[in-house]
């Protein structure tokens, strides 16, 4: 397969991972990256209806994706509510917003719709291919070289000794979830703008949840998150592959198998020796100043 | 939950929904008339809410025991849908000679299926520590294809042609109280989970364990329970009242699988069991509630752009309210504790 093509599909999950990485290495999940990223994909593709205008389509998408983040730090961060409640909450919040808003807007029964597209160059690439190809070690090297990214890799580690040293555990970490909300609803915006055209009811398909698990499998390193990503763009695009080439399997057990492949991942990375170390050690638990 | 908290609730879901509907920019007046009388306008509709409400006490109470046990099931949808597809692989195995006293035995193979696929998450997790909120929502999207092959393999209906299974034969269809209601004996089979599920968290010991697992984990340990071995009997009873529903829910309203059976009942228990204060008596007003929402909005539907996508926004924001106010409660609490 074309590189470019194997990078396009892949693009959606790698841009969310990737703030997914910044975001879990200040000690948050952002469990509703799946509500932020659908969220993105509709008003993207709203927008760019309305305006005809790909740009602001993808401008739209990262407010909104900022928007729903602040939603989720406010409850999670400084309110120190459960992150799996919000985020489901969240999440139910994004399909419902998104579906009435699509029927009542593009009609009753919700017609294919289709937009404009990203303008491509050099063969494929488009704007937002480059932004997640620059992203990846500029984030990267602030992660690990810069003092905002030391910081930040405090609050998700020992988030006590980076109060103590004079940041804020709050802030830093509503910071990090502001970067994750516009990269995932960037990402959502990249399906509907980049690559489908259109919208539709839960278009996002789980991919969210996907991005999550390879932050994960990346080991919580830009680089490897974006392998990671690549490896299931990979075998998404077998699917496509695996019907042009004949082969006696049934097409929903071949839908089947991105996820099947991601759980199997997770079982492979998951407790394993040889894995183990990476993940940050406050992952997932709020912290109350002062406590 | 004290008797004003539960008034404050109430009033809370109303306003929430008044609000809503202001925001979509529908009639709020009219509206609400609409969902009244979809939801209650006379006795078919009262059974069409009932009917809806049956599939969330389930899947409801199932959130209820995971998240109980600290075990994050997200997976109610999943366990739904297989749940319904072992009910479906008896009845197909059945169909020759369908006796009325196979009935149980359906819905048995349906807390069986439900059962094991939630046990599958929770062996993930406590074998492979991969997290519970990942792999169950995993786990829904492969149930929603492994539905899809199902009724276009080996469960589709005898001539082959369309993506559906064989209607459920009247024999086992669960039994009803009038043929022109929709109301069916299932409701009174969740009612009465109820009613277990209660007896199992608050007098059993393993019910027990669960709630010490979920409550702290490190004080269970310490207490020699095993945790993993109870966190996987919290999913595997969990996946069991979701796969039950699943069955009900194939044995009732829906009479057979097809690609729109699974109607996100599995994945909206968790907004009733939060809502429900994860309390299995909270978990009837709750489903109620919302099972009157689904039955009214169909009626809305007919006259507006709105369809029942909008009860997801409804109990979205309903969670969100009930979050900010229960942490805004804690933090006045520990402030006066502090000021002690």
């Amino acid at each position: 397969m074309d590189p470019i093509e194997l990078l396009r599909y892949a693009a959606p999950v790698a841009i969310a991972a990737l703030g997914e990485t910044v975001v879990q290495r200040a000690g948050l999940i952002h469990i509703s990256l799946e509500g932020t990223m659908l969220t993105g994909a509709f008003f993207a593709m709203w927008v760019v209806a309305l305006t005809g205008s790909v740009g602001l389509g993808l401008g739209a998408a990262l407010l909104i994706g900022a928007a729903m983040a602040i939603v989720f730090g406010w409850f999670t961060i400084w309110r120190a509510a459960d992150q799996v409640v919000v985020g489901t909450a969240l999440n139910l919040l994004a399909i419902g917003l998104t579906g009435t808003l699509f029927r009542s807007q593009f009609g009753q029964s919700g017609k294919l719709l289709s937009v404009g597209k990203l303008p491509t160059f050099w063969g494929g690439l488009d704007l937002v291919l480059v932004l997640l190809l620059v992203g990846v070690p500029v984030i990267g090297f602030l992660l690990a070289k810069s003092s905002w990214g030391l910081a930040l890799r405090s609050a998700g580690e020992y988030p006590k000794a980076t109060e103590a040293a004079g940041y804020s555990v709050l802030r830093l970490r509503t910071g990090a979830m502001l970067v994750g909300g516009m990269l995932g609803g960037l990402a959502g915006a990249y399906l509907t703008v980049g690559i489908t055209g259109s919208f539709a009811d839960n278009c996002t398909a789980g991919r969210g949840f996907v991005a999550i698990a390879m932050v994960t499998f990346g080991r919580w390193r830009p680089w490897g998150v974006l392998l990671a990503a690549l490896f299931i763009g990979a075998a998404d695009s077998l699917q496509f592959r695996f019907q042009a080439s004949g082969v006696q399997v049934p097409y929903p057990l071949i839908m089947a198998m991105p996820y099947v492949l991601t759980l199997l991942v997770l079982v492979v990375v998951g407790k394993g020796k040889r894995f183990a170390g990476g993940a940050p050690a406050a992952l997932g638990q709020a912290f109350r100043r002062g406590e | 939950m004290k008797l004003w908290n539960v008034a404050g609730m109430a009033v809370g879901l109303v306003l929430v929904l008044v609000l809503t509907l202001a925001v979509f920019g529908l009639p709020v007046g009219p509206s609400l008339a609409l969902i009244g009388e979809g939801a209650f306008g006379d006795k078919f509709a009262i059974a069409r809410t009932l009917v809806k409400a049956t599939p969330l006490v389930l899947t409801g109470l199932g959130m209820v025991v995971a998240w109980k046990g600290g075990m994050y099931n997200i997976g109610g949808e999943g366990q739904y849908i297989i749940g319904a597809m072992f009910a479906a692989t008896v009845v197909k195995g059945v169909l020759p000679n369908p006796h009325p006293l196979f009935g149980p035995l359906i819905l048995v193979a349906a807390v069986v299926g439900g059962a094991g696929y939630g046990l599958l998450a929770g062996w993930l997790y406590v074998a492979r520590g991969v997290e519970v909120v990942i792999s169950t929502i995993l786990l829904n999207f492969v149930a929603v294809q492994l539905l899809r092959y199902a009724v276009t393999g080996p469960l589709q209906e005898a001539k082959r042609q369309v993506p559906e299974s064989d209607l459920v034969p009247k024999a086992l269809a669960l039994a009803k109280f009038d043929r022109q209601m929709d109301l069916h004996i299932g409701t009174f089979i969740a009612l009465a989970m109820v009613v277990v599920v209660w007896l199992f968290l608050f007098y059993t010991r393993a019910g027990y364990r669960i709630r010490l697992v979920g409550d702290n984990r490190n004080v269970a340990r310490a207490n020699f329970i095993p945790a993993g071995r109870v966190q996987l009997l919290s999913m595997a009873v969990s996946g069991g009242l979701c796969g039950l529903a699943g069955g009900i829910d194939y044995l009732g309203p829906a009479g057979q699988l097809g690609f729109n059976f699974p109607q996100d009942w599995g994945f909206l228990g968790i907004p009733i069991a939060l809502l429900a204060g994860l309390n299995p008596a909270g978990v009837v007003p709750a489903a109620l509630y919302f099972g009157a929402l689904f039955a009214g909005s169909d009626n809305l539907a007919r006259y507006t752009t709105a369809g029942p996508t909008m009860i997801f926004v409804i109990q979205a924001v309903a969670v969100l309210g009930f979050v900010g106010l229960s942490t805004l409660r804690l933090r006045r609490k520990t402030a006066a504790a502090g000021a002690d």
